[in-house]
């Protein structure tokens, strides 16, 4: 009796919560919720457990960063000697110190207030840009990291899909389009439903096909040429920054993978010194 | 701290020695495994408190020297403590190639751009071909305070703290100090640049 | 708890005697983590105060290294988080360690909480135990708060502003206080610097609690799932080596699910919009709290009235300083409260339900969802609870720990003879 009480009890709470769920779900009149489109996945080298950067395509993306990111977007956090880094872009030391000399810096203590860039310095900021605020990059890929939704996050801990961020960032690049009918575009923005916070948003498409010129395409061996496409700049761009965001993400994984080892092999020997300690008890 | 605790296990059960011994060995290796893993994971919080990656790029400077005039010296920061360029006079190395390396206080030049046994000769407190250069941590070797230019009772460095008198090469001639100023490593780039470190 | 079963500390030296006689130190700690006796039926569920006390240690050594490259101002310190991600050696592996630190200690603190309220914890006569328990998950809670402002980014701001408005709805005084907590007249530069100070003050109080909740354990011994009283030396073990080999397993187990995510997943459980710079011109599209407060983030927003939310979700918590007294069986473990265990596990889904709904936005049928889910938690202490003891059969327990696990349980609930004295339904009413 009481059991069957019970139950019709739980049953009821738990059904109307349900019920207005449904009701909120319907409930589209209410705040709208971005992004309008969930972002594409892309197979990106660094996912999973044993993900690495890919050196030539970091180095790509840099191109892509320099040639269509950097005129309104900073990379603040990101210091030129970092570039060199093995699990990073893998630049060479000359080809860093290169790098950083084509920018200028500030520097009080300089003669003239500024001088070339140095290893040690960081991207200087972008120009002051008229009426918006163009975000830095460095850390874009993770403050990006769109919610999944129930039940997609709890598979995600399974997984460790982690790649929220980057997914959306190439969606972004590529999900520029005409608005569908009926939709209001504002003067001076663009119709994108990948965006985080709007359907429409004041950056214009920033690649185009053939519009880069890959470095690695230059040499005279045709096996390592990439496409020029827009696609392949946004994969490139969007690696890019994934690992201007998470830096040490090889090093963490591999270190990872060591700590795990020792802890199963540790909790196998703990575990059976307990049932050794506890055999008498039982 | 181990032995003392199987000690007490194998006072519980004195009738299944084989047992307890067998349950000992478990606990001294899975301690020991244990042990080995602590000792690992403290490397992080200890290698924390090194320089870290953006404090390690700024070891090497490069300074543009060609404004000094014979008998100036400019001083310079690096690693966060004060180097000494100085573009010494003919009557100053005169001064200091006189001195004996017999009568140092200290007789190795301290130099880390030259073997470290290499003795405090004038010429070894600099690189061959410029040896009107002195470039010097301006720090006393004594307790780390840094001492005034151009005095003292050998016309070079004397340090206030404790009263270390340098000569013209930054040698120690009286004083508490036990070493002559050490010289950082440092290369001449070109009739411009040196870069320190 | 009587203390004689297992032989107490006895210096084996002469140095050993001279420092016993003058600070018995290792006496206190051979008596309370050694010679301790624990009950010898105690599941792994119970292992969470050890995890506990690890995660705290943990939480306190990363802090402290942390502190050591962070900057409190409202300029530098997004910036100084930075830092210590990109060039701080390890830095990166010791700010995962701790921001996820704070889930797992919380994730620990939760299942250590329901343990407790499913095995009848905090009955008499552990109702002091029981107290100083939420005393430390209120300052758990504090400390966390804290923290979360620290990186400075958009959900620290605006957390810290949303938060400390909380205040404002105390009739009267309220906006004094809010600008007496910040410093100013909106989160800022003093915000952050005294939020730093209280960060690293609190998790010192808590490790003080902590030694009192300790404290208190020993006087009165630990609880089983049977709830019966430890009555001879066959009902228990010696804490070390059977406790401690049993904790050191299950913390190694748990160390594996926190190393999943510092290693694998260090930002999922992190909100992405703290990776932005706080902007005090900009609040995000969607604040949370992170998840382990969402439940009374949820009870908060299911009610229209602002004070009456701030109060309800003070008082979600505050209910469990006075539940030894609201819940009037005197059968501790639900495993012998057929009726209880039912309530308690819709408890838990209504505790989880919350935290579903605190991550969702307050409109439509969400917020109508939380209400009832609300009304629930409060029924369950205030109604269920105490009806519960009135009218529920308990069933049968062994009349012993020792009988509960030497004997097969259908002998056990199958001998009323065993265990008359305790068969009949135990109640106040």
């Amino acid at each position: 009796m009481h059991n069957a009480i019970i139950r019709l009890l739980a049953a009821i709470l738990l059904a109307m919560p349900l019920a207005s769920l449904s009701y909120a779900a319907d409930d589209e009149s209410g705040t709208p919720h971005y992004p309008k489109n969930k972002p594409r996945h892309v197979s990106w080298s660094f996912a999973g457990p044993f993900g690495t950067f890919d050196p030539q395509q970091l180095q790509r993306g840099l191109q892509v960063y320099r040639e269509a990111c950097a005129a309104c977007h900073s990379l603040g956090y990101v210091a030129f000697r970092t570039l060199g880094s093995e699990s990073g872009p893998h630049l060479s030391a000359d080809a860093v110190r290169a790098l950083a000399s084509e920018y200028i810096i500030e520097d009080p203590d300089a003669p003239d207030g500024e001088r070339p860039g140095r290893a040690s310095d960081v991207f200087p900021d972008a120009p002051p840009y008229p009426d918006s605020n163009p975000p830095d990059l460095s850390v874009i890929t993770k403050a990006r990291a769109v919610e999944r939704g129930f039940p997609t996050f709890i598979f995600d801990i399974f997984t460790q899909y982690q790649e929220t961020g980057p997914d959306y960032v190439y969606s972004l690049l590529t999900g520029y389009q005409d608005p569908p009918d009926g939709v209001e575009v504002p003067d001076g923005n663009y119709y994108n439903p990948y965006f985080v916070s709007g359907t429409t948003l004041a950056m214009p498409t920033p690649l185009f096909e053939e519009a880069i010129a890959y470095a690695q395409n230059a040499d005279d061996n045709p096996d390592n040429d990439v496409p020029e496409t827009v696609d392949q700049y946004a994969k490139d761009v969007t690696a890019f920054l994934m690992w201007t965001a998470e830096p040490h993400m090889t090093d963490r994984k591999s270190l990872g993978l060591a700590v795990m080892i020792f802890l199963i092999v540790l909790a196998g020997l703990v575990y059976y010194t307990k049932k050794k300690v506890w055999a008498e008890v039982h | 701290m181990t032995q003392s605790t199987t000690a007490d296990l194998g006072a519980d059960a004195p009738d299944a020695e084989t047992e307890a011994t067998r349950r000992d060995f478990l606990l001294i290796a899975t301690g020991a495994f244990a042990a080995v893993g602590a000792a690992a994971a403290v490397w992080p919080f200890i290698h924390q408190m090194n320089p870290d990656a953006s404090a390690l790029a700024l070891s090497s400077i490069e300074v543009d020297i060609s404004s000094i005039e014979e008998g100036q010296a400019i001083t310079v920061m690096w690693q966060g403590k004060p180097v000494a360029i100085r573009y010494r006079t003919a009557a100053e190395m005169e001064e200091a190639r006189a001195t004996p390396v017999d009568d140092l206080a200290d007789p190795v030049a301290r130099n880390d751009n030259l073997d470290p046994a290499a003795p405090a000769s004038d010429e070894n407190r600099s690189v061959p071909g410029r040896e009107q250069w002195l470039i010097m941590l301006k720090v006393c070797t004594h307790l780390g305070c840094i001492p005034l230019d151009e005095a003292g009772d050998y016309g070079g460095w004397f340090c206030p703290c404790h009263g270390s008198h340098y000569d013209t090469a930054g040698r120690i001639r009286i004083g508490p100090a036990p070493e002559n100023m050490a010289i950082p490593p440092f290369e001449f780039l070109d009739e411009t640049f040196v870069r320190i470190g | 708890m009587q203390h004689d079963y297992f032989p107490r500390y006895e210096p084996k030296t002469a140095v050993g005697r001279w420092f016993d006689s003058r600070l018995p130190l290792t006496r206190l700690m051979y008596d309370s983590f050694v010679a301790y006796p624990v009950p010898r039926n105690l599941n792994y569920f119970y292992t969470f105060g050890g995890i506990l006390s690890v995660m705290l240690v943990v939480q306190i050594v990363t802090g402290v290294v942390l502190a050591m490259h962070y900057v409190p101002h409202e300029d530098f310190a997004f910036d100084s988080i930075e830092h210590i991600m990109r060039d701080v050696n390890y830095g990166w592996l010791l700010r995962y360690i701790h921001s996820n630190g704070a889930s797992m200690f919380f994730l620990a603190a939760y299942i250590h909480i329901f343990r407790g309220l499913y095995f009848g914890s905090y009955k008499e006569p552990r109702e002091i135990l029981w107290i100083l328990g939420v005393v430390i998950f209120l300052l758990m809670i504090a400390t966390a708060f804290f923290g979360y402002v620290l990186p400075w980014g958009q959900m620290s701001f605006w957390a810290a502003t949303v938060i400390t408005n909380l205040f404002s709805a105390i009739p009267l005084v309220g906006e004094n206080i809010v600008t007496w907590l910040l410093g100013g007249f909106a989160v800022g530069q003093p915000t952050l610097n005294r939020f730093y100070s209280l960060h690293y003050l609190l998790p010192f109080m808590i490790a003080g609690v902590v030694a009192l909740h300790v404290w208190a354990l020993h006087v009165t011994g630990q609880t089983n799932p049977t709830g019966i009283e430890v009555k001879s030396k066959q009902d228990v073990v010696p804490f070390t080596p059977h406790a401690t080999i049993k904790d050191a397993f299950a913390m190694t187990v748990f160390l594996i699910l926190f190393a999943w995510f510092v290693f694998y997943l260090p930002n999922y459980l992190g909100h992405a919009d703290n990776y932005q710079k706080a902007d005090p011109l900009v609040t995000p599209a969607h604040i949370v709290p992170e998840w382990y407060l969402l439940p009374f983030y949820a009870v908060l927003r299911a009610v229209p009235s602002k004070l009456l939310g701030v109060v309800l979700m003070f008082g979600s918590i505050a209910v469990l300083f006075i539940l030894p007294w609201l819940d009037t069986s005197r059968v501790r473990s639900a495993n012998y409260r057929p009726l209880y265990r039912q309530f308690f596990w819709i408890f838990v889904a209504v505790c989880i339900g919350l935290g579903y709904l605190g991550a969702k936005p307050a409109e439509g049928g969400y917020v109508i969802a939380a209400r009832i889910l609300t009304t629930y938690y409060f029924a369950h202490f205030f109604l269920i609870l105490p009806l519960l003891g009135l009218f529920e059969n308990p069933r049968p327990r062994p009349a012993s720990i020792a009988d509960s696990v030497l004997k097969p349980a259908d002998e056990v609930s199958g001998a009323p003879a065993a265990a008359g004295g305790v068969a009949a339904p135990e109640t106040r009413g």
